[in-house]
């Protein structure tokens, strides 16, 4: 691109300026390239929209099938289930579910790590921990699974069995406990590990903003360090964090291959200890659609719009929490 | 648990009282009750749990430790420093949780991929092709060489990988020079921004069946939907597809912070010497802000290659090699390990198949980290020299 | 190759906001010419006029004419980046390009042009921009080093040459030496003299004793209140601005009552 242009003004080491009307447009080099170049970066703008609206779009029409079958298909009704809600309800109880323990394991974890590094780790070890966590970020999921299927759900059963014998009551841990430890209980514990980086950083991002002044002017108060987080650093950040934990929400349901890996499926259920039972929208469609073809195939593409239209929400609403919360932040 | 460092504990916010020294703890009292809780909690791991388990012991002994300094420090001191000192261990407990996955991980992987690949590095020249329940049952009962490796799922990954770069990466960076140089804030750049976000938050398996639904509608409608054209929407560029829609939104993202840090100074020289708004993006806004742009497109390139459901519905598997990504069924390295663990080649005799997916798992983790390190040395080695001022 | 440059009934605006109100002035080539003031009267504001530079700010633009050597920079079919190749501009922070040599950044109007030549006329423009910015004998040995290795002054006069080094005929200064240590502005100042031989120079500069040293004729902006446009309130001979005002605001300004 830059050669052709260049060949324009290669003629003499004078600056373009030719005589009387030097400074009309035209003739000199690269006014051209000034337009193709602002076209190609506008072009590749609207693409991303394109794009984003196609994902829409394929998704609707190839799910079209199992959200009305009697219009859209040949057929009286879905093949998994009478009706489509049916079909999907259980799987988005499931990856709610999942996701619910998800967060409730790794938000305090993760806000306590974010904290450890923003306030109380001493300099030298603040940086390595920090690139810690980008190490767990960046471990792919499929490696998660695999632990989690090998190594922790069987360290997991005696756990569950304890649950059961001591809180078999609540409807969570009732039902046998898994010998296994593919359960959904595992599934949570699992996301959990994979969205705490997420959060983490996030969290970290926003506690370090948290203006000096208003931390050296507590502590100047006499206050302990505690009281001092207290005071300034989570009025600042309450917004950044929920944000966060939204965001790591996001993640945690679209999860795929972990969940897949460790939870042997089944019907839904409120045990979350019991092998065989529970599924996600993910992990059903990582395990069918292979396989799939027709009818059967339009399902699980529905049931993929269902999980989009969930994290998209979530997503949205972590993004409104921070716009909304924005011009009070005192963060620039 | 955490001995030596908490001791490092700055005598920072004093409490009011009259003598500047008044209610310090002598430092003993923190290791005394760190050997007691230690002491305590082995007990308690041993009576409560079944049999003795170290992770009984720490969890035992850190909960007595945290009580423990609580109670101390309420009893020696005053109520504030103990609420102070509860939270400090607090965090510190966190941090030290959270190691302890971390730590699980990259053991489990090394100690199941390690040994195979050392013994058996044939994995990382052969594919499945010559494997099957046969071989390996052979391999777990009879003591034969492990049969086959995952050459093709490498060979998978770069190409799918390369191929959603080159997507990615064009249109992620003009889309960026576009929001950054171009737009001034109308709608249309608003839209854009939006809409990176909210793909930015696209599960990975709904990119893999958009990317397949795509390609299926672009098949079924120009080239027709018998089952051979079907059988043609599963390929290495859907898979390419599927990932440049999880990369984009990261590329645009950490190439527009970039392009936002050059200094509006250096603009403005170049257009004061009579230089195109385009010339002066390509030579020196992008130049000075390489570095960082190619940082971020690897750390992208990092989060896409350890991918699996997106491509598990674009490419499917297979046991032979594929270099071509434009037709024909295609193996990444995440796939491999996902079907060698799920659908063992010899479901009688899983621990080859066991065996060959801890070993990819080695080598994946090997290549995502690689990348990693790549992104930071690139980040840090290519940084245009500070200015001085 | 100085040119003279005529504003007739200039009006500048950032969006809806006039920042800068009807300014007639002749700036003769071959001169220096000063542009004081207070903070926020427009004056670089008016600079940036010259080469229209300002409307590089969102919404920014301007009404009215200006006239390089009677052609109207503003006029239908003007190309800006054309008028920018005339009229060159310094500014206020010395800005090298940081990824490029000292060398590079002499030859940056025409490297970023793409323009090719030989390295022999390239090592002339070099060295007679370099002679001309009194910085050749500080870095003829290094001319591959980066540009941001050498000191602010040497930064701000390697800058001048990058300008001089496309044969402008106007060098717009905003404020040049205002990051600079009282040698490098001397020397700086110096370069300022020697440009006026061959080029029309226009310094803003909120540094009356400098406008003192360098200009032949100096122009005062003042703003009547914040929101206000700013305003040209008086122009003349530097001599008579200073000793001998005939405008109440600028007799004020300049004996330093206010500003």
């Amino acid at each position: 691109m830059t050669e052709k242009v260049t060949a324009h003004s290669s003629s003499a080491p004078a600056p373009a300026r030719s005589a009387p009307s030097g400074l009309q447009t035209g003739g000199t080099g690269g006014a051209s390239g000034d337009r193709v170049f602002s076209g190609l970066a506008y072009g590749a703008g609207g693409l991303i929209l394109v794009v984003l609206a196609f994902v829409a779009i394929f998704l609707v029409t190839e799910s079209l099938p199992a959200l009305w079958p009697t219009v859209f298909s040949d057929q009286d009704s879905i093949s998994s289930a009478d009706t489509f809600l049916q079909y999907v309800l259980p799987l988005m109880g499931g990856t709610i579910i999942a996701s619910i323990i998800a967060l409730i394991i790794a938000t305090p974890v993760a806000v306590g790590i974010a904290l450890y590094i923003s306030h109380y780790a001493p300099r030298r070890i603040a940086t390595p921990v920090g690139y810690v966590i980008d190490l767990l970020a960046a471990i792919p999921s499929v490696v998660y699974g695999a632990w989690g299927m090998v190594t922790l759900a069987p360290a997991l059963v005696p756990i569950y069995g304890w649950l059961h014998e001591h809180l078999g009551f609540l409807p969570f841990f009732a039902g046998d406990p898994s010998t296994t430890g593919r359960t959904l209980a595992t599934s949570g514990v699992v996301l959990a590990v994979m969205i705490l980086p997420i959060i983490t950083s996030l969290c970290r991002e926003i506690f370090v903003q948290t203006p000096k002044l208003h931390e050296e002017a507590a502590l100047a108060l006499g206050a302990t360090q505690w009281e001092m987080v207290r005071a300034t650093v989570f009025p600042f950040a309450r917004a950044g964090i929920v944000s966060s934990v939204m965001l790591g929400l996001g993640r945690a349901l679209g999860e795929t291959m972990a969940v897949t890996l460790v939870l042997s499926p089944g019907v839904f259920s409120l045990s979350l200890i019991t092998s065989g039972r529970n599924a996600t929208i993910p992990s059903e469609i990582a395990l069918n659609f292979p396989e799939a073809f027709g009818m059967r195939q339009s399902e699980l593409i529905a049931a993929g719009l269902m999980l989009f239209i969930i994290t998209l929400a979530v997503n949205m609403i972590a993004r409104w929490i921070v716009s909304r919360h924005k011009e009070f932040s005192g963060a620039n | 648990m955490s001995a030596n460092t908490m001791t490092d504990d700055k005598p920072a916010a004093q409490a009011p009282a009259r003598s500047l020294t008044a209610g310090q703890m002598p430092r003993w009292v923190w290791s005394v009750t760190a050997g007691g809780a230690l002491a305590v909690g082995a007990g308690l791991a041993a009576v409560l749990g079944e049999g003795f388990s170290v992770a009984g012991w720490a969890i035992f002994s850190a909960v007595l430790f945290i009580l423990g300094m609580y109670v101390i420090t309420w009893r020696v001191q005053n109520r504030r420093r103990a609420v102070d000192g509860l939270w400090r261990n607090l965090v510190w407990a966190a941090f030290l949780l959270a190691l302890v996955p971390l730590i699980s991980v990259l053991w489990t992987v090394l100690a199941q991929g390690l040994p195979t690949l050392l013994s058996n590095p044939g994995v990382l020249i052969y594919d499945m092709s010559t494997t099957n329940g046969a071989t390996d049952i052979a391999t777990q009962q009879d003591g034969a060489r492990l049969s086959g490796g995952f050459v093709h799922g490498l060979i998978g990954t770069v190409m799918i990988t390369l191929l959603a770069t080159l997507i990615s990466v064009p249109i992620g960076l003009m889309a960026s020079v576009y929001l950054v140089e171009y737009s001034r804030g109308g709608w249309f750049a608003r839209a854009i921004t939006f809409f990176v976000d909210v793909m930015t938050g696209i599960p990975s398996i709904v990119a893999g069946l958009f990317a397949f639904a795509a390609v299926q509608l672009f098949i079924t409608t120009f080239i027709g939907d018998g089952p051979a054209q079907l059988q043609m929407v599963k390929m290495g560029l859907s898979a390419a597809i599927a990932l440049s829609v999880l990369m984009i939104p990261v590329v645009v993202r950490s190439t527009e912070e970039m392009l936002r840090v050059v200094p509006n100074e250096l603009r403005e020289a170049s257009y004061a010497l009579g230089v195109r708004k385009w010339r002066t993006i390509m030579k020196v806004v992008l130049p000075t802000s390489i570095s960082g742009i190619a940082s971020g497109v690897t750390l992208a390139i990092a989060r896409v290659t350890g991918e699996t459901a997106p491509i598990l519905v674009t490419a499917g598997f297979i046991a032979s090699t594929n270099w071509n990504p434009f037709s024909e069924w295609m193996t990444a390295l995440p796939v491999f390990i996902y079907r060698q663990l799920v659908n063992p080649t010899a479901p009688s005799a899983a621990d080859p198949s066991q065996m060959r997916a801890w070993a990819a798992a080695l080598v994946l983790i090997l290549i995502v980290m690689l990348l990693n390190l790549l992104a930071r040395i690139i980040a840090r080695a290519f940084a245009p020299k500070k200015t001085g001022r | 190759m100085a040119k003279r440059i005529d504003a007739v009934d200039l009006n500048v605006y950032y969006g809806k906001f006039l920042a800068v109100e009807d300014v007639n002035i002749k700036i003769e080539p071959r001169s220096v010419t000063a542009f004081i003031g207070p903070s926020g009267c427009g004056k670089t504001t008016f600079l940036r006029t010259i080469n229209r530079m300002h409307e590089v700010l969102p919404g920014a633009y301007a009404e009215g004419e200006i006239l390089l050597d009677g052609e109207n920079i503003y006029g239908p079919g003007v190309d800006p980046v054309n008028v920018r190749a005339e009229v060159g501009m310094v500014f206020q922070r010395p800005n090298p390009f940081p990824t490029m040599s000292i060398r590079e950044n002499v030859l940056a109007g025409y490297r970023l042009n793409g323009t090719r030549m030989s390295k022999s006329d390239a090592d002339a423009i070099v060295e007679k921009s370099l002679r001309g910015a009194n910085l050749w004998n500080e870095v003829k040995d290094r001319l591959d080093k980066p540009g941001s290795g050498l000191s602010g002054g040497q930064q701000q006069r390697l800058c001048i040459a990058r300008t001089v080094a496309v044969e402008p005929s106007v060098i717009l200064m905003d404020e040049p030496c205002s990051a600079l240590d009282p040698i490098s502005t001397l020397a700086v100042e110096d370069l300022i003299n020697e440009l006026k031989e061959n080029y029309t120079v226009v310094i803003v500069t909120h540094n009356m004793q400098q406008a003192a040293r360098v200009a032949d004729r100096t122009a005062f902006f003042n703003i009547q209140g914040t929101g206000k446009p700013g305003k040209l309130i008086e122009y003349d001979d530097t001599i008579n601005i200073f000793q001998n005002p005939q405008n109440e605001q600028t007799q004020n300004y300049v004996s330093g009552r206010f500003g």
